[in-house]
């Protein structure tokens, strides 16, 4: 016993190396969770106002480029509404009566404080959290498409899982033809994603829009993610490779909102219900 | 050494602010990207011991994973240098030995000493630090050409820094 005790104090470097070696790849795995609570990341409130104030900064020297998007996405948004008003008038609303079905979704904008998209698994922080309705798992958006999910939140601050994340998986269909699939980032190129599982039956055509499909709840359906730039099919493969140019440049976000779903939790509870617990 | 250790605790701040401030919106062709806060655990003093480096690297690098938003995975290839610079400081002891209480810098030991010390001891970082964060081997050889070139990226910043602070100490 002694001897075992002097042989642990002669090697405690080593022993207090693999046990902070093993604390970090539990934090690791931890960490890789969707939706894990922790508090320590850029939602936490110091690194998140630290971030803030060097952000704030920098946005400075790009306030023309955060102007002339807002104006565009402000016609867009004005275009689309008139267009809106013009079909309740030719349809008379007689199939849209349900104001749960109306009121599906709310929308909080938000600013991007912090962004990255070159490493494998890339993270946005917004400044919007608890205080303002945003929880854990719901969708984020911009004007020019899809932008991600959210992971954590804090009170006034939130991350979110980009799009551009090795891990992240979004349901998706191709607009023109109706076949879904899923998006994943392989994490080389952060203007392309790929589109996986279309069956090779499946004719595309370089152009096609994906569009997310509303399958999972988290996303409303028909948020725009980006036109199939190339896609090629090998020999013996099931699927085609397709290589999607994503609408939404990530390098230049500055603004997203978060979308809060009032039906998701009935639609999931539904689900669980029959289909049984996710995994 | 009073003196030594307030000096090495306002580095840590300063080598924090820079890294998350600055250094991590600074990324050449997608790939390099640079953490010069490696060299803060490297250039602690030659006699500090294995576990006290190792606890200063554990919660360094944990600050900076909350930056990152990459929990564990700077504590976790900063306390692997920690643990083996050691080792590789008596491994490489220059003739004469090292002064003490000085930091294994370039100034005092040369720039061949320097590079042999400093680029091994940041590529296990690096490695260490992108095969993590991919969590596998499929991407090998895209990850491995992220470390190679943060590798000459970090290494040139840090070579950059012991020159300018050599400047400073002969004046």
């Amino acid at each position: 016993m002694e001897r075992l005790l002097k042989f642990v104090y002669e090697s405690r470097a080593f022993f207090t190396f693999l046990i902070l070696e093993l604390f970090c790849v539990w934090m690791v795995i931890e960490n890789n969770q969707y939706q894990s609570t922790t508090y320590f990341n850029t939602s936490n409130s110091i690194a998140a106002s630290t971030i803030s104030t060097s952000q704030n900064i920098r946005e400075y020297f790009s306030l023309t480029d955060i102007n002339n998007d807002l104006a565009v996405e402000n016609s867009v948004l004005k275009k689309k509404l008139d267009q809106r008003n013009q079909l309740l008038y030719s349809m008379e609303l007689s199939s849209f009566k349900d104001a749960a079905i109306i009121n599906r979704f709310d929308y909080v904008s938000a600013k991007v404080i912090n962004n990255s998209t070159r490493y494998y698994k890339n993270f946005i922080t917004i400044n919007r959290g608890t205080n303002h309705g945003i929880r854990a798992g719901m969708a984020a958006v911009s004007q020019l498409g899809t932008v991600g999910k959210v992971k954590s939140v804090s009170e006034n601050y939130a991350v979110l899982i980009s799009l551009l994340n090795i891990d992240d998986q979004v349901s998706s269909l191709i607009k023109r033809t109706g076949h879904f699939g899923t998006v994943q980032w392989n994490g080389a190129d952060p203007l392309l994603i790929d589109l996986k599982f279309i069956p090779r039956h499946v004719k595309i055509q370089v152009g096609d829009t994906i569009v997310t499909s509303g399958y999972n709840a988290v996303f409303p359906e028909g948020i725009i993610i980006g036109k199939i730039e190339s896609f090629k099919l090998n020999e013996e493969a099931q699927f085609h490779t397709i290589k999607v140019r994503l609408s939404q440049d990530f390098g230049k976000l500055s603004f997203v909102e978060i979308v809060k779903s009032n039906l998701k939790q009935e639609q999931d509870s539904l689900e669980q219900k029959t289909i049984g617990e996710p995994k | 050494m009073m003196r030594g250790s307030i000096l090495q605790f306002v580095l840590f701040f300063v080598y924090l602010v820079v890294q998350v401030l600055l250094l991590k919106n600074l990324v050449l062709f997608n790939t390099a990207f640079c953490f010069l806060y490696v060299a803060f655990i490297l250039l602690l003093p030659v006699e500090m011991s294995n576990l006290l480096l190792m606890l200063i690297a554990f919660i360094f690098g944990f600050t900076i994973d909350i930056f990152y938003n990459s929990l564990g995975l700077h504590a976790m290839a900063l306390v692997l240098v920690a643990y083996l610079r050691n080792y590789w400081l008596t491994a490489i002891t220059p003739q004469g030995g090292y002064d003490v209480g000085t930091p294994p810098t370039l100034a005092a030991n040369g720039v061949q000493w320097f590079l042999v010390y400093s680029l091994p001891l940041v590529f296990i970082h690096h490695l260490v630090l992108f095969f993590g964060e991919a969590a596998s081997f499929n991407r090998f050889w895209f990850t491995m050409l992220k470390a190679i070139t943060s590798l000459l990226f970090s290494a040139s910043v840090m070579l950059i820094f012991q020159y300018l602070s050599l400047d400073r100490g002969r004046r």
